[in-house]
C-alpha cells in the first residue's frame, strides 16, 4: 500500500517541493519517463495537468501511472471542465486503485483557449462542489446522493488558489471556502507580486487559514522579457509588476534566462519566510529541466526520504 | 425574451433553392424585438430574396405574412388555409415557432431562416444580452440578481475562478466576469456572508429532464 510523499513530508514539518509535469500531446510514454527522471530527488511530487488550457493531451491518470512506475508521487489534477459527475468520481476510485495518492481539483480552463474551442464544456460541477464530493468520498465513503462505497478512496486532496485574481476583496474568503470544502493542500498561482502575496498570506494568517490547511507558493521561472510581457498582458489572472518586466528586459536576450531563473529562486527563498507557506510548486511550463537548479540554489535539498 | 439572429443569407437561400413558390412566415412578438424576424425583417429578407432571384434569372413568387405569436397554434391558424399553395415556407420565427408550424401543418416543408440563441434582455438598441438559461430551478435572489449558471462561462456556482482581469472574463474579455458582479452587489447589500457555505451542485434534471420538459396545468385545460 503506498502512502502520498507529500503529505509525509507536509506532516514531518519540512517544506516541500512539488513541480508540475505536462504530458505530451501524444502517445508516447517515454516523454513523461523522461520528465519524470529529470525531476525524481529534487522533488516531493509531481503534479500532472488534466489537458490544462484545453489542449488535448495524454491523460492526466495514464501520465501519473507512468510517473509512479518511474518511483515518483503524482499528483493527479482533475478539471471539472470535461467530465460530469459520474465520470469524475468514477476516475478518483480509478486513480486510488492505481496507487495515486494525491488529487489537485480545479475548475479548468474554458475550453474555447484551446485547440477544441467547438467542445460542450460540461462544469457540472465546479472546483468547489467537486472538492466536497472527492472529501466526502474519502471520508464518508459516500458519493453524492449518498449511496456507500464498498472501499473509500484514499487521496491527499488538494486545489487551487488564485492571490491575485480579481475581485481581490474576495480572495482570502474564497480560499477559506476551499478549505470548507475539504482542502488540505492549496498550490497557488504563479507568484511575481510577493509585496501583494505577502498582504495575501497575512489575511490568511488573520483567518487562522494557515493552521488548516499547507499553502504551496507557486513558481514559474521567466524565460524572456517576452514571455513576462506575454504573460502580464494575456494570461488570465496573471499578476506581474512592471518593475519585474524592466528587470528582465535590462538584461541582453541571451542572458535572460539566467535572470529568470536568480527571480524564481529569489521568489523562493522570500517565500520560505513567510509563515504560512508550508513549500514551493514550480511550474516550468516545457522547462522541467531548470527544476533542479532551482531547488538546488534555493537550498531546499536534499529531500526529506529522497 | 427569445433571442435570435437572422442565418446568413447564403444559407437562406441554399435551403430553399429549389423553390419557386414560398411564403414566409415572421414572427410579431420576441423575435420581432430582437430585430430578427418581425414584420419589417420579413420585408427585407423577401426583397432581398427577389432581387437575388432577378438577377440570376430565376422566377420567385414570395408571399409574406407575420403572426402575433408563431408559437401559438390558433395564430398558425391563419397560415393552415393558403399554406398547401406553396412549395416552402419559410420560418422567421424561433425554433419554437418552426416547431409549432410543423405541429400544425404535417405535410408542409417548413425551413428556419434564423438561428435561436437564448433568453435575452435588449441593453441597448441593438444589443441583447442573454440572461437565462432557463435550468428551471432559478436562484437569482441568492446570486444577487444575476445568473452564474448563464453569465459565468463556466457556470460556477462558488464565487468566481482565477482568471478573471480587471472584472472581465477569461474565455471573453468583452463579457463582464459574472462574479465581480455579483460580488459587488452582494457587498453593495452587506450579503457576503451568503457566500460563505458551499453551495451543492445543481439538479440539471430540472434542465434536462427526460428529454423535452413539459409543463401541464390543469386549472388551464379546456
Amino acid at each position: 500500500m503506498s502512502e502520498s510523499r507529500l503529505k509525509k513530508v507536509l506532516g514531518g514539518g519540512h517544506f516541500a517541493v512539488t513541480a508540475e509535469c505536462g504530458p505530451p500531446k501524444g502517445a508516447d510514454p517515454e516523454v513523461i519517463r523522461k520528465k519524470g527522471r529529470l525531476l525524481a530527488g529534487y522533488v516531493d511530487s509531481v503534479n500532472v495537468t488534466d489537458n490544462q488550457t484545453g489542449v488535448v493531451r495524454l491523460s492526466s491518470l495514464a501520465a501519473c501511472v507512468i510517473l509512479r512506475e518511474e518511483g515518483l508521487d503524482p499528483v493527479l489534477q482533475m478539471v471539472a471542465r470535461d467530465r460530469n459527475r459520474i465520470a469524475l468520481q468514477s476516475d478518483v476510485l480509478g486513480a486510488s486503485a492505481l496507487g495515486i495518492r494525491n488529487i489537485l481539483l480545479l475548475s479548468g480552463d474554458h475550453q474555447s483557449l484551446g485547440n477544441q474551442p467547438e467542445a460542450k464544456g460540461v462544469f457540472d460541477l465546479d472546483s468547489m462542489q467537486l472538492l466536497q464530493t472527492v472529501r466526502q468520498m474519502r471520508d464518508k465513503g459516500i458519493v453524492l446522493g449518498g449511496d456507500q462505497l464498498s472501499s473509500m478512496p484514499d487521496l491527499f486532496i488538494g486545489a487551487v488558489e488564485n492571490p491575485f485574481g480579481d475581485p481581490r476583496s474576495y480572495r482570502v474568503a474564497r480560499l477559506a471556502k476551499k478549505v470548507r470544502a475539504g482542502a488540505e493542500f492549496i498550490q497557488t498561482q504563479c507568484i511575481y507580486n510577493i509585496t501583494r502575496f505577502r498582504e495575501f498570506m497575512a489575511e490568511v494568517r488573520d483567518r487562522g487559514l494557515d493552521g488548516k490547511v499547507a499553502i504551496l507558493g507557486g513558481i514559474t521561472p521567466l524565460k524572456s522579457a517576452r514571455m513576462a510581457e506575454y504573460m502580464a498582458k494575456s494570461v488570465a489572472g496573471m499578476d506581474i509588476p512592471p518593475e519585474l518586466i524592466d528587470r528582465i528586459k535590462a538584461v541582453p536576450a541571451k542572458e535572460q534566462r539566467r535572470e529568470g531563473i536568480k527571480i524564481a529562486v529569489e521568489t523562493m527563498e522570500a517565500l520560505k519566510e513567510i509563515k504560512g507557506v508550508r513549500g514551493v510548486h514550480i511550474m516550468a511550463i516545457e522547462w522541467e529541466e531548470v527544476v533542479p537548479e532551482l531547488v538546488e540554489k534555493a537550498e531546499l535539498l536534499p529531500r526529506p526520504g529522497g | 425574451m427569445i433571442s435570435a439572429e437572422r442565418k446568413p443569407f447564403g444559407e437562406i437561400k441554399a435551403s430553399i433553392r429549389p423553390h419557386r413558390k414560398i411564403l414566409m412566415v415572421g414572427c410579431a412578438t420576441c423575435v420581432a424585438e430582437c430585430a430578427a424576424g418581425g414584420e419589417k425583417e420579413v420585408g427585407l429578407l423577401a426583397s432581398q430574396l427577389r432581387l437575388d432571384a432577378v438577377k440570376e434569372g430565376r422566377e420567385i413568387e414570395i408571399k409574406e405574412m407575420t403572426l402575433d405569436r408563431q408559437c401559438v397554434y390558433e395564430f398558425i391558424d391563419q397560415v393552415t388555409p393558403v399554406a398547401d399553395q406553396y412549395d416552402v415556407i419559410l420560418s422567421l420565427g424561433c425554433g419554437a415557432g418552426v416547431q409549432a408550424m410543423a405541429e400544425v401543418l404535417p405535410k408542409i416543408h417548413i425551413v428556419p431562416a434564423l438561428n435561436t440563441t437564448s433568453i435575452a434582455e435588449t441593453r441597448e438598441a441593438g444589443v441583447w444580452l442573454e440572461d437565462c438559461r432557463g435550468c428551471g430551478d432559478c436562484k437569482l435572489d441568492y446570486f444577487a440578481d444575476i445568473c452564474p449558471v448563464t453569465r459565468c462561462a463556466k457556470g460556477l456556482f462558488n464565487g468566481p475562478c482565477g482568471g478573471s482581469k480587471e472584472g472581465r472574463c477569461e474565455a471573453d474579455p468583452d463579457a463582464q466576469c459574472a462574479w465581480q458582479l455579483i460580488i459587488t452587489r452582494l457587498e453593495e447589500t452587506g450579503r457576503t456572508a451568503s457566500m460563505d457555505e458551499v453551495y451543492p451542485p445543481a439538479n440539471w434534471a430540472r434542465k434536462q429532464g427526460k428529454g423535452p420538459r413539459k409543463i401541464v396545468r390543469e386549472d388551464q385545460r379546456a
